[in-house]
């Protein structure tokens, strides 16, 4: 509204010259009341529209248009056109300023009108068009409701059906449902009936073969007979024996015999397939151990804890198992031994699978977001197209040499500088590194010549306390010995200096111990040089040092060695080869190994030692 | 006695002559042909110890003859009860008579002349059986509308145990090899396989499912380790002899989809000039007209449908089901027939537990059985050809003769180089020469009743 607003007063200012224009028509035509007032009503001004308006306000009747004007103007709110009267009786004049100032007002709102009338035409014709679509558009949905209706009536009527259909369904399956109770009642009752029949006719039957037993068999049936030429022998040569409760017995025997073979036998199966299946997992576990072994290095540093303890008790059952090999014990303590050790191995296995498998799957997803599975196909395209790269990519490195190899016969200077920038930046780098490591290495120093000279300090203070302690001492004994011959006094002091000598010295002897260090660590790596140094006693040179190394690994008492590895455990910081080795040192079991990883890791540090000048 | 190293059979115009196979070479006849045209011949049988005697049994006798003595001969007569079935003991010496109505077993010793009798035995499929090693004896019996098996010795047929078993109607018993262990299964109407010690304690009892017909088939392992049970859902089932639980059950679909099993195909060809049986010397100067095609097997490419017969559901003994079952004699592969795909020979791999190789036939299989000697199954169709199966392929013989010799039925040599094939009246003798080729020189002997 403010906008609008604002916008009108800006068309006013613009528009006061045309509004000036109109006053000045006005006032060339002779203008009358009824003019005026069709101004307002927006109709373009014409000559003619003049002339014919002219009708409202002629020559004479000024005076009435005037003061109906005026009245017409009063009762809208405007002021009067004429001056205010000064008497009652004096006519009132026009007042031109009033006149035209209402007029002027009457201009500005005719122009809000007209643009309010714009306005609302154009809203007008939005609102029809808007109605329009509404129409259709409620058409539209009507036709839809009227479909959809239709439809619903449709869907309503196929539910019924369905529902129709259901209950039948529902009607037939009780029905199939019943019948099928029935025809198991009739099956059932059947069955028994069939059993019962054949039971009677059973008996019957049994009746009717008892009565022709009798009748056969019991009668002296001649018929019955056998008629053998000479008797045969029995196959086994023997003599057929009495039936008596020998033989009885003696079948029982046999028969408990024969099962108790075939129950050893089958015994003696069982516990071979035992023992075949107990070498197979002994073998399985011995491989297992073999392979987890090497990986379990690793882990065995970071995770100390966990992973370590895992490892020694395999190891202990290892030997356990070795020493017990033998089959012939009892199965169960074997057989829990084997199975939990197999079961702890496994799942170190597992774990290890699972780690890998993890870090292909993290690969994957680096490599490959979306595809997680790679076809053969792909692969193989991929490759070819990377091989396809890297040959274009030497070629462009070749012409790219060649080129540079050009420029540098152009402009030697400058490419050789630049070049020399760009091996330079990596040397750089290396350099930072190092610098960083001798940073440290420094403060390392620092502190330590720091806590010498505050050594340094107290021994100085202890010196000045004992010199002063000394000095009246010896005041005490001049004091005392004021008597006495000046020979001796001169012995004291000899003495004195003597002392005093040895105390410095003692100082020199302290303080070029850590001036020494400084000297010998800014070479290479030998922080560890220098901590060995120092838990090593008497071993102050390096060679000496060596030697003393060399001989305790000829030594080879494992006390020492289970002393050494935590002393020289800061080699780590000297690099990763030293580390490297005594990861293989420190394998289970392997001792020898470890001797030897010693002896390499000492050789190791000698060269480094050699090195220094 | 199921492989004889010589076969016993008839020669029957009028007379019946006994002959015997004597070193599977030269057939030889035996005793004097016999007059007994009102009495219907049997069967014929060899002892265990193949030295001794044959027994041919007729209605109401039987006559027993030596091999090794021509002039002996032995007659037993069971008077008016009637014969139905007549046994060797596994010794030689005993002869079991079965009387009609399976009032009771007559047990006739050759050495004695002692005869026993066994009340009760109960009339049912498979009611003998000896143990291999020939001790002992089970026999099912039936009194007072129950079951029970007796244990007897068969050194001096004495009652080792009896007991009653669980079953609602006993149809047949079996000894594992080993001979400790006794499997008995009940009828086709109810699914029970129950199995008991050879001290009489039941050991396990096992049924797969209800209210359907049951087992069919029963087979042992040679090694006892397997007992494999064929039922009319169309499965077969591996018991092991630890637990007595399922290892594992062989489905026989009707269609093959996986691609590692070889399904061999016969197929049937017009012959080719020159590439008739050529293998088979012609029987005798006027010889028989070539058949008029050959066959031959196909490796069919998976899935293969194998032809089905619907069974009809409202008869009694519907052709459903695991039929026949066989170990080979390493126990290394299992074979069988459902008997709704009856032109299929199902081929088991025991050790992977998996299917090995299946035969289609073109006509509908009637016996098969392995060679004692190693893993070769021999297989007849009722048709004119001999069609043999080992792990490493397959192949079909042509069986020469006058007309079409219908192969009903076939019986492997103890060594497994030679077997007989049995048509309805005739016999002939297959040698198989070299393990490659089945070189057959046959023998066709035999004529027309």
């Amino acid at each position: 509204m403010g906008d609008w607003m604002t916008v009108t007063d800006r068309g006013l200012s613009s528009e006061s010259k045309t509004i000036s224009q109109y006053t000045s028509e006005i006032k060339m035509s002779p203008s009358s009341l009824y003019s005026q007032q069709v101004l307002c009503s927006s109709i373009p001004l014409s000559k003619n529209v003049h002339s014919f308006f002219s009708a409202f306000c002629t020559e004479d009747n000024i005076e009435q248009s005037i003061s109906y004007l005026d009245q017409e103007l009063t009762t809208f709110g405007f002021p009067s056109l004429y001056e205010e009267s000064k008497g009652k009786e004096t006519k009132r004049e026009l007042n031109i300023v009033a006149v035209l100032n209402c007029m002027n007002e009457l201009l500005v709102l005719q122009r809000k009108n007209l643009l309010a009338q714009e306005n609302v035409e154009t809203q007008n014709l939005k609102l029809g068009s808007d109605m329009d679509h509404l129409q259709s558009c409620y058409s539209k949905l009507k036709e839809q409701l009227e479909t959809s209706r239709r439809e619903m009536i449709g869907l309503q009527e196929r539910d019924r059906q369905l529902q129709c259909k259901n209950r039948n369904l529902h009607q037939l399956l009780k029905n199939e449902k019943d019948e099928v109770q029935k025809l198991q009642n009739i099956i059932a009752s059947r069955a028994t009936q069939y059993n019962h029949d054949m039971k009677r006719k059973e008996r019957e039957y049994n009746k009717l073969k008892e009565r022709l037993h009798q009748l056969v068999m019991n009668k002296k049936d001649k018929k019955i007979a056998m008629d053998i030429l000479n008797y045969v022998g029995r196959a086994d040569g023997k003599r057929g024996s009495w039936r008596t409760g020998k033989t009885e017995a003696r079948n029982e025997d046999e028969m408990y015999k024969i099962l108790l073979n075939d129950y050893e036998y089958r015994q003696k199966q069982i516990l071979m397939e035992n023992a075949e299946l107990k070498k197979v997992l002994q073998q399985m576990k011995k491989e297992m151990i073999s392979l987890l072994s090497p990986q379990k290095k690793k882990p065995r540093e970071r995770v100390d804890d966990s992973t370590g303890t895992v490892i020694s008790d395999v190891e202990e059952d290892a030997g356990e198992l070795s020493r017990e090999s033998m089959w012939d014990l009892s199965c169960e303590t074997v057989r829990e031994q084997l199975t939990n050790s197999i079961r702890k191995q496994w799942r170190i296995l597992k774990s290890h699978v699972e780690k890998l498998d993890n870090q292909v799957s993290k690969v994957h997803l680096e490599g490959f977001n979306d595809e997680d599975v790679i076809s053969r196909q792909d692969h193989e395209q991929e490759t070819e197209k990377l091989e396809l790269e890297i040959q274009q990519c030497k070629e462009m490195i070749k012409t790219q040499q060649q080129l540079l190899q050009q420029l540098a016969t152009a402009c030697d200077d400058d490419t050789t500088s630049l070049l020399r920038d760009c091996y330079l930046l990596e040397e750089k780098e290396r350099l930072k590194e190092e610098w960083s490591l001798f940073k440290e290495q420094k403060k390392n120093f620092e502190r330590e010549r720091r806590s010498f000279t505050e050594a340094a300090i107290r021994l100085g203070l202890e010196r000045k306390a004992f010199e002063e302690e000394r000095a009246s001492w010896l005041k005490q004994q001049f004091l005392n010995m004021t008597t006495f011959d000046h020979q001796n006094s001169e012995n004291v002091k000899l003495f004195s200096a003597f002392s005093g000598s040895s105390d410095r010295d003692n100082l020199t002897v302290h303080s070029r111990q850590p001036q020494k260090k400084p000297h010998n660590v800014s070479n290479g790596s030998p922080v560890c040089m220098s901590k060995l140094t120092k838990s090593l006693p008497a071993s102050p040179s390096t060679s000496d040092f060596c030697q003393t190394r060399s001989c305790v690994s000829e030594h080879s008492s494992i006390n020492v060695l289970n002393m050494t590895p935590e002393e020289i455990k800061p080699n780590q910081v000297g690099g990763e080869c030293t580390n490297q080795k005594w990861s293989v040192a420190s394998r289970p079991g392997s001792q020898e190994g470890c001797y030897s990883g010693c002896s390499l890791t000492y050789t190791n540090s000698h060269v480094e030692k050699d090195d220094l000048p | 006695m199921k492989s004889p190293r010589s076969v016993a059979y008839f020669y029957s115009g009028t007379q019946y002559q006994p002959f015997i196979m004597k070193g599977c070479k030269t057939p030889c006849a035996i005793g004097s042909p016999l007059v007994l045209s009102q009495l219907s011949v049997g069967e014929a049988s060899l002892s265990g110890a193949d030295e001794f005697a044959l027994v041919c049994f007729f209605l109401l006798s039987i006559q027993v003859w030596s091999l090794e003595q021509p002039e002996w001969h032995c007659k037993i007569d069971e008077g008016s009860a009637g014969l139905v079935a007549s046994c060797w003991s596994p010794d030689g010496r005993h002869i079991l008579n079965t009387t009609e109505f399976h009032l009771r077993i007559t047990v006739w010793s050759l050495c004695t002349k002692s005869v026993s009798y066994i009340k009760y035995p109960k009339a049912c499929l498979q009611g003998i059986t000896f143990t291999r090693d020939g001790r002992y004896m089970a026999l099912a019996e039936r009194r007072d509308c129950k079951d029970y098996v007796s244990i007897f010795v068969c050194s001096d047929w004495q009652l080792l145990r009896h007991f009653d078993t669980d079953t609602q109607d006993l149809t047949g018993i079996e000894w594992a090899p080993n001979g400790c262990v006794l499997a008995v299964w009940d009828s086709c109407l109810e699914y029970k396989i129950l199995l008991y010690s050879l001290d009489g304690r039941l050991l396990s009892a096992y049924s797969a499912y209800e209210w359907s017909l049951g087992i069919k088939s029963v087979a042992w392992s040679p090694s006892s380790q397997f007992l494999a049970v064929g039922s009319y859902d169309g499965k077969v089932r591996i018991l092991n002899h630890v637990t007595w639980k399922m290892i594992t059950e062989f489905g026989h679909p009707a269609t093959i989809n996986n691609p590692k099993i070889v399904v061999y195909k016969e197929a049937e060809k017009s012959p080719q000039l020159g590439l008739g049986c050529l293998s088979f010397p012609p029987p005798g100067a006027g010889a028989g007209p070539l058949p008029s095609s050959e066959s031959k097997y196909e490796i069919a490419s998976v899935p293969v449908s194998l032809q089905t017969l619907k069974p009809v559901t409202d008869r009694a003994n519907p052709k459903i089901g695991i039929g026949m079952l066989a170990f080979s004699p390493d126990s290394y592969f299992l074979a069988t027939r459902n008997d709704n795909i009856p032109n299929a020979v199902w081929v088991w791999d025991i050790q992977k537990l998996r299917l090995f190789a299946v035969l289609e036939q073109l006509s509908p299989v009637r016996t098969f059985q392995w060679d004692p000697q190693q893993p070769r199954l021999a297989i007849c169709t009722g048709g004119s050809r001999l069609y043999l199966w080992s792990p490493a392929g397959c192949m079909s013989v042509q069986v020469p003769g006058e007309g079409d010799f219908a192969v009903l039925s076939l019986c492997w040599h103890l060594s497994g180089d030679s077997m007989a094939l049995l048509s309805k009246d005739h016999v002939c003798l297959c040698f198989l020469e070299t393990e490659a080729s089945v070189s057959t020189a046959c023998r066709q002997l035999g004529g027309h009743t």
